[in-house]
């Protein structure tokens, strides 16, 4: 008999903590957004505003969303404007989405343009801080033309991780040279797509930013 | 070493291939008896295996098909008591309530035909005495001549006669008058007793009634208790309609579950959380599926503790008291919950206004808010859920009844279900056993069609030699 009892309390004690603290990780999504401030980037932003409304607007509660400039030395916590993981509770995960969406407002009016762009060290923050949000789809978006300019000494060649990453670049804009010589452009997609598909990530290109679903499947 | 080197004997491969022939017709030929009673053996132990196997199912078939009409007797027998219990508890409530009232009802007869019988005594006519004096008058007229004073006497007599018919007449008169006003009075007394009479008819037709259906139900009963071919049929067939019927209406019931559960889920996650999994679903949809579920058992229990279903028979015996608190306990936890989600279903349009209003902002500014604001009606939705999250629960109470008469059908219809999938076997199995018997024949015939030429040279052979022998088909068949 009170063996009986004894399985029953722990099968009793097995389903209360599985209720209590079930799992998160493997359905959650993580979405790191890196924004180009460089040079005459800054003029984008507005267009960088939309696409981070329509993320904001596109995750749920328990995902985990964070926006960062990309300037001359980007693999830095100091390089992310905000960042948030959402709670639990719809309600509270509408009031931080409001909250977020007024820090971007901000950051979009004040935001001055640097001198060099570290995608490669964006990206390197980007990773880490998924990683350490331990979402289940991570997601990183680049808002950049993708050419990559660093200041000396930065080394930036390292193999990127990006194993069950997906990197989505937005709005690319065709760069002056680019209209000179279209190949320019089409290298440099190439080049990014080779480097995230070579660390193990999948890459997409979105320039349509009416169209932006593509984002999120 | 594969099978095209294990081939090609000769590079040649057509030669190669009529050099396998040969070979394979020699082998075969010098097999041929051996062969012969392999194939006719193997075959005859699949016949024989298919056929007890077939047997085996059909015994199988047989003894559920009894199972299944002891269980569908049985589960008449007691529907049938159940019906008549029901109409035994009409016929005591009528009797009850109307023929208790019987000794008040005949007292009240006896008075009123008393006081009718009293009316009609007072009202008999009692005729008029004739008068004393007629034979005086008789005596005066005999009185012979014509006396002036015997005239006068008749004269006087004529006015006396006259004046006392007249009083007789008036008195007759007023006495017919009152035994008519005794007549009228009897009127009242006369309805009161027709009504009385009609009462009781009434009565005693509803018994007349309820004791036709009674022994109609008897009638069905005591077939059921004699176990007739009859019965079985009428229950069989009414117990696969009641199991469509039941059917129909708890998918009804289950849409009304997950309208139910599309209320409540979302504000759920404001309680428990809307992230949490466990094994891969949402803990908020997990914690609303578990309300429906209990609001569902309360319900079950409601119904039962009402005696409208007979689930659980341990409910079924406890005495009245403690079954009427179970019935206000299993009432009470229902109308919380109904509450509960009645507050849930005003969450969820909260939560709804909510989600639209950051929409908006994030799709086009500041005016959020005032969007959302600005539609008036949205009242009417928000008591619309609120309504539906109340009544539901109770809606979804009276799922106990069809769930009853599934529970009860579906064993008849399984029952149903397994002869004919036995029955279906076992024709299988046999069609099996009998191509298997008469297959063997034909591999034995195509056999020897394979090696018919080395069949032809020994026939020919033994039919120059003249030793004609039937050692083959002596030994095979």
């Amino acid at each position: 008999m009170k063996h009986k009892l004894g399985h029953l309390i722990i099968a009793a004690a097995f389903i209360l903590s599985a209720c209590s603290g079930g799992e998160t990780g493997p359905y959650n999504q993580g979405v790191y957004m890196l924004v180009d401030t460089s040079g005459t980037y800054t003029k984008e932003l507005d267009q960088a505003q939309r696409i981070i409304n329509f993320t904001l607007a596109k995750l749920n509660p328990g995902d985990t969303f964070a926006v960062a400039r990309v300037d001359t030395g980007s693999f830095s916590e100091k390089d992310i404007v905000y960042k948030q993981s959402f709670d639990d509770r719809p309600s509270m995960t509408n009031q931080q989405k409001r909250k977020f969406r007024d820090s971007i407002d901000k950051f979009i009016k004040t935001a001055k343009p640097s001198s060099y762009t570290d995608i490669t060290g964006g990206i390197l923050q980007a990773i880490e801080y998924l990683n350490e949000a331990n979402t289940g789809k991570k997601t990183i978006l680049i808002f950049s033309d993708l050419k990559e300019e660093l200041r000396k000494g930065f080394i930036r060649d390292i193999p990127l991780q990006l194993n069950g990453y997906r990197v989505v670049a937005v709005n690319v804009t065709k760069l002056r040279s680019d209209n000179v010589d279209p190949r320019e452009y089409l290298d440099r997609l190439e080049n990014w797509q080779t480097k995230v598909e070579s660390g193990g990530g999948t890459w997409k290109v979105i320039n349509d930013l009416e169209r932006l679903d593509p984002i999120f499947d | 070493m594969n099978f095209s080197e294990i081939f090609m004997i000769v590079p040649n491969p057509v030669v190669s291939g009529i050099i396998w022939f040969v070979v394979l017709v020699a082998i075969m030929y010098f097999a041929r008896t051996p062969a012969h009673l392999a194939i006719v053996s193997f075959c005859r132990v699949i016949h024989n295996a298919m056929r007890l196997s077939a047997h085996a199912v059909m015994r199988a078939e047989k003894r559920l098909n009894e199972r299944n009409r002891e269980v569908l007797l049985a589960q008449g027998r007691e529907a049938a008591e159940r019906i008549i219990e029901r109409e035994f508890d009409r016929v005591d409530a009528t009797v009850r309530r109307d023929l208790a009232e019987y000794p008040a009802l005949h007292r009240q007869l006896s008075e009123e035909i008393t006081e009718i019988d009293d009316d009609y005594k007072n009202s008999t006519e009692v005729p008029p005495e004739p008068p004393a004096w007629v034979k005086a008058v008789e005596a005066v007229a005999k009185i012979p001549g014509k006396d002036p004073m015997v005239a006068s006497i008749l004269e006087d007599i004529h006015s006396s006669m006259v004046k006392a018919n007249t009083q007789a007449i008036e008195e007759y008169r007023k006495s017919s008058h009152k035994r008519h006003e005794h007549l009228k009075s009897m009127m009242p007394h006369w309805r009161k007793v027709k009504s009385i009479l009609g009462q009781v008819d009434k009565s005693v037709n509803s018994l007349i009634t309820r004791s036709q259906t009674i022994d109609r139900h008897m009638e069905e009963y005591e077939s059921i208790v004699r176990k007739s071919d009859r019965a079985v049929r009428m229950l069989s067939s009414s117990s696969l309609t009641q199991f469509f019927i039941a059917t129909f209406v708890l998918v009804i019931a289950i849409g009304g579950a997950l309208i139910n559960f599309n209320l409540i889920a979302r504000p759920m996650a404001e309680m428990v959380g809307g992230t949490s999994r466990i094994m891969g679903f949402q803990i908020n949809n997990i914690a609303a599926m578990v309300i429906i579920l209990v609001e569902l058992a309360m319900g079950l229990f409601l119904m039962e503790t009402l005696r409208i279903t007979r689930l659980f028979p341990v409910i079924g015996a406890l005495n009245d008291k403690i079954r009427i608190r179970l019935v206000w306990t299993f009432f009470s936890i229902l109308f919380f919950l109904a509450c509960v989600e009645a507050g849930l279903a005003f969450m969820r349009e909260i939560l709804m206004q909510d989600a639209a209003a950051t929409r908006a902002i994030l799709r086009g500014g500041d005016q959020g808010d005032s969007i959302v604001l600005e539609n008036s009606h949205i009242w009417i939705t928000t008591a619309a859920q609120m309504g539906m999250g109340f009544v539901l629960p109770f809606a979804l109470m009276f799922v106990a009844i069809p769930l009853e008469t599934f529970v009860h059908s579906l064993r008849t219809v399984v029952g149903v279900a397994g002869v004919g999938f036995l029955r279906a076997m076992a024709w299988l199995l046999r069609l099996i056993g009998n191509i298997m018997r008469f297959i063997s024949t034909s591999i034995v015939q195509v056999y020897d069609l394979i090696i018919f030429a080395p069949l032809w040279i020994e026939r020919t052979i033994k039919h120059k030699t003249g030793k004609e022998d039937n050692v083959d088909r002596a030994s095979v068949f």
